[in-house]
């Protein structure tokens, strides 16, 4: 490699994920445009050798493009998430792709372009590079909810999160603004070395409650999280799976980085509203979610639920709460990753179906698959020892310590809520007269649960591998 | 008050009083036209601001470009207007409070704008006089920023294929020309044969 | 930046003179034509027919296509200006990330070629 590229070389993985996306998208129209799964298995192919990639990086912080760009644990930590989420999110797209007369090689192109984004948004560490990753990501997220467009619900869900979605991107754009005609910086450090001197100030908190606003509409956290439940229930289900896992991801990423290497100095004034924020989405997450029908639609506020209870983290604002929240991402994925990949699995003759009460009597027909929705259930409800125990363990636990006793409490109550749904489920698949028996589940979706579901179970022992990592990743925040 | 500070009034107050007309004329081709107004009033603030380039881009853009497509799309959209409006009268209220309470908060950030007194060291150094705005951009974007420039290159393309992806059919027996198979026949193809005159074949 | 506005003085005299030429010609007849409204003037006239329906109907998407595709390149386009008039200062790292910009959008215009999203049919 020449030299003068040789400086680059931390943003290599990115670099690699957009040419390879590009030359599959040449592959894809060259190839003569039929429907095929290769392009798909290519695309999963590409994410893991960008996993690599990102593997093979020394440890450490490394700057590019005059600081717009870090790349250091945290980044690294947060990419690999993220490029797994997307890697099973594709795995799982194929038969319902297939079934739905929407297998393109454009699906997995888009996807990676958008994969290229959250990697991106999880290095930012400037307002233009955090709002030009954030952008990539979310029109090509916009291009995947509509992507079957022959169904009026796909549609309206891709139309609905592009109106909002603009609309939130015009939020955090004019709280940039703000931000910038107070400090006179768009990078992070520079906004917090201005803060750190002259403190805060009425219009400053305008733009950061702006930017807040716009960043808490990307992850679906209450007071904007109007657009989830319809966006999940409309676009395509392997969509829907891979918009609940990767991008909430780097969305956390972001506001992470955000808020604790830009406005440190201004925590009290981020910390309220991002209490504000968790408590809201804790509550609606486990209240809303009771009355669903829809699976999808449960899965939709299940994961405002867990947005809540992730913020509960950051809200803590210590090196202890960043690494909650991350290994609280880490389990976040896999969970919702397990569950989509049984939801893909109801399906019969006439397609898919979305009603809980077509789970009725799983048990009889296909116990395995009743046992691992149940299990991922009970791990989303936060059952030790499965592995969403250890999340919100670790998130509550940073919580007490940065003296927010309250928050966790509140946090505790709200799981139990939402465990009452979760073991709504659970009693309809063993304890109700079956349905009608599902389509056998496809051999990928079998896969993708299996390695969910072991991750999701015996995850207790290896857990301090897990938390070594999202330690070290949260020092270099600090 | 100096002529620019005039100016600066002249062409905010059309700005804003476009883009009001913009959401509250019943005609929505009126409401495009009233927004390429508002689009030409922000590119004379440009100017007033000596950011000549944004201003141009502004003009050919989103007049040239994005209006029309305002245009078309306003006209692909066979809604009933008059229906949509009908709800108005009734979320006025709501509306006119929630209005009023942003606009409280603006006057609030308005009265108490204060800049960070470092915040004028760290702003970039201006444009050097003996450049045009155009080209001082040109001397930073494609060397300093460029990893935003390459960054919107991928945006774009994004837009282009969800642009193909979503929209593209190909209606059904529709007979194409293919120039590659036209120019590509060779005499084989057709038959020559002479005919003697007055024969006929 | 006064100097800067001083060159845009002739412009703006342009712009005076045609709106007030433009805004003359207007309010003219206003004043000076005669004017004597009936309502069987603006009515269908004997062999003609009151509209059946509204004009306005639905425009085929690939006008849309059209256009979007239009705007993609006519920002790309956009970029090249600056890029155009600082080159020498830009170097040749200006030249290759200009290079680097275009191959992506030209990846873009290849795959709408090929999939003949420029054809009208």
């Amino acid at each position: 490699m020449p030299p003068a590229l040789a400086i680059y070389a931390p943003i290599f993985p990115e670099i690699f994920l957009a040419l390879a996306a590009m030359a599959l998208l040449m592959y894809g129209v060259f190839g003569g445009d039929r429907e095929s799964e290769v392009p798909g298995w290519l695309a999963v192919l590409i994410l893991a050798a960008t996993g690599a990639l990102v593997l093979m990086q020394a440890p450490g912080a490394v700057q590019l493009f005059d600081g717009a760009v870090i790349v250091d644990d945290f980044a690294r930590f947060m990419k690999l998430l993220i490029l797994g989420g997307s890697g099973f999110a594709l795995i799982l797209s194929f038969d319902y792709l297939r079934d739905a007369k929407i297998l393109k090689f454009e699906f997995p192109v888009i996807a990676l372009l958008s994969t290229v984004g959250m990697m991106l948004m999880a290095s930012a560490n400037n307002l233009i590079s955090l709002y030009m990753a954030l952008e990539l990501q979310s029109l090509a997220l916009y291009v995947l909810c509509a992507f079957r467009r022959d169904s009026v619900l796909s549609a309206e869900a891709g139309l609905k999160y592009f109106v909002l979605g603009a609309l939130s991107s015009g939020l955090l754009l004019y709280g940039c603004s703000l931000v910038y005609g107070f400090t006179g910086t768009m990078s992070f450090a520079g906004i917090a070395s201005v803060l750190q001197t002259s403190g805060s100030n009425i219009g400053l908190v305008f733009g950061l409650v702006f930017i807040l606003c716009g960043v808490a509409f990307k992850l679906s956290a209450v007071p904007f999280h109007m657009w989830t439940p319809d966006v999940y229930q409309g676009a395509p289900t392997p969509v829907t799976a891979f918009l609940a896992a990767a991008p909430k991801v780097a969305a956390f990423a972001m506001l992470i980085r955000l808020v604790e290497d830009a406005f440190p100095a201004v925590a009290t004034d981020w910390k309220q509203i991002v209490i504000a924020v968790s408590v809201g989405s804790m509550l609606l997450g486990a209240f809303a979610a009771i009355g669903q029908t829809n699976i999808k639609r449960l899965m939709a506020y299940s994961s405002i639920g867990h947005v809540g209870y992730a913020l509960v983290g950051i809200a803590a604002g210590t090196p202890e709460g960043v690494k909650g929240v991350m290994i609280y991402l880490a389990i976040y994925v896999v969970m919702t990753l397990g569950t989509f990949a049984c939801i893909l699995a109801m399906r019969r003759k006439g397609g898919h179906v979305e009603d809980i009460a077509e789970l009725s009597g799983l048990s009889r027909h296909q116990p395995m698959l009743a046992f691992m929705l149940a299990m991922l259930l009970f791990s989303m409800a936060g059952i030790p020892p499965l592995a969403g125990f250890f999340a919100k363990y670790f998130v509550f636990t940073a919580a007490i310590q940065a003296g927010l006793f309250w928050l966790a409490v509140l946090g505790v109550l709200t799981s139990v809520v939402s465990t009452f749904y979760y073991l709504a489920i659970i009693s309809k698949m063993y304890f109700q007269e079956p349905a009608a028996n599902f389509e056998p589940m496809p051999g990928k979706l079998r896969f993708v649960l299996a390695v969910t579901g072991v991750i999701t179970l015996f995850l207790f022992i290896p857990i301090n591998l897990l938390v070594t990592a999202a330690e070290a990743a949260a020092r270099s925040l600090f | 008050m100096s002529i620019a500070t005039a100016f600066f009034y002249i062409f905010a107050v059309v700005t804003i009083a476009s883009a009001i007309m913009v959401i509250t004329v019943r005609n929505p081709v009126h409401a495009v036209l009233f927004l390429i107004l508002a689009f030409f009033n922000a590119a004379g603030l440009f100017v007033l601001l000596g950011a000549e380039f944004i201003a141009m881009i502004l003009v050919i853009v989103y007049v040239g470009a994005v209006a029309v497509l305002f245009l078309f799309v306003v006209m692909m959209l066979d809604v009933d207007f008059a229906e949509l409006r009908a709800g108005y009268a009734k979320y006025l209220p709501v509306g006119g409070l929630i209005g009023a309470i942003l606009l409280a908060e603006l006057l609030l950030v308005v009265s108490a704008w204060t800049i960070a007194p470092e915040s004028a060291l760290r702003i970039g150094e201006r444009i050097p006089g003996d450049v045009t705005n155009a080209e001082a951009i040109g001397r930073v974007l494609y060397t300093r920023y460029v990893y935003f420039f390459e960054l919107s290159g991928l945006v774009l393309l994004v837009a282009m294929i969800g642009a193909i992806v979503l929209t593209l059919r190909h209606r059904e027996g529709v007979k194409r020309q293919n120039i590659g198979d036209q120019v590509a026949r060779d005499r084989t193809a057709i038959e020559i044969k002479k005919v003697e005159t007055g024969r006929g074949i | 930046m006064n100097l800067l506005l001083a060159d845009y003085l002739p412009l703006v005299i342009f712009f005076g003179v045609a709106m007030f030429i433009g805004l003359a010609l207007l309010a003219a007849p206003f004043l000076i034509a005669p004017n004597h409204p009936d309502s069987e003037k603006v009515s269908a006239y004997e062999c003609g027919f009151p509209a059946f329906d509204d004009a306005r109907m639905k425009f085929d998407i690939r006008f849309y296509l059209v256009s979007i595709l239009f705007i993609i390149f006519d920002l790309e386009v956009a970029f090249l200006f600056p890029w155009a008039i600082s080159f020498k200062e830009a170097g040749l790292f200006g030249f290759w990330s200009m290079m680097g910009f275009l191959g992506v959008l030209t990846i873009g215009f290849v795959y709408e070629w090929r999939k003949g999203a420029l054809e009208w049919d």
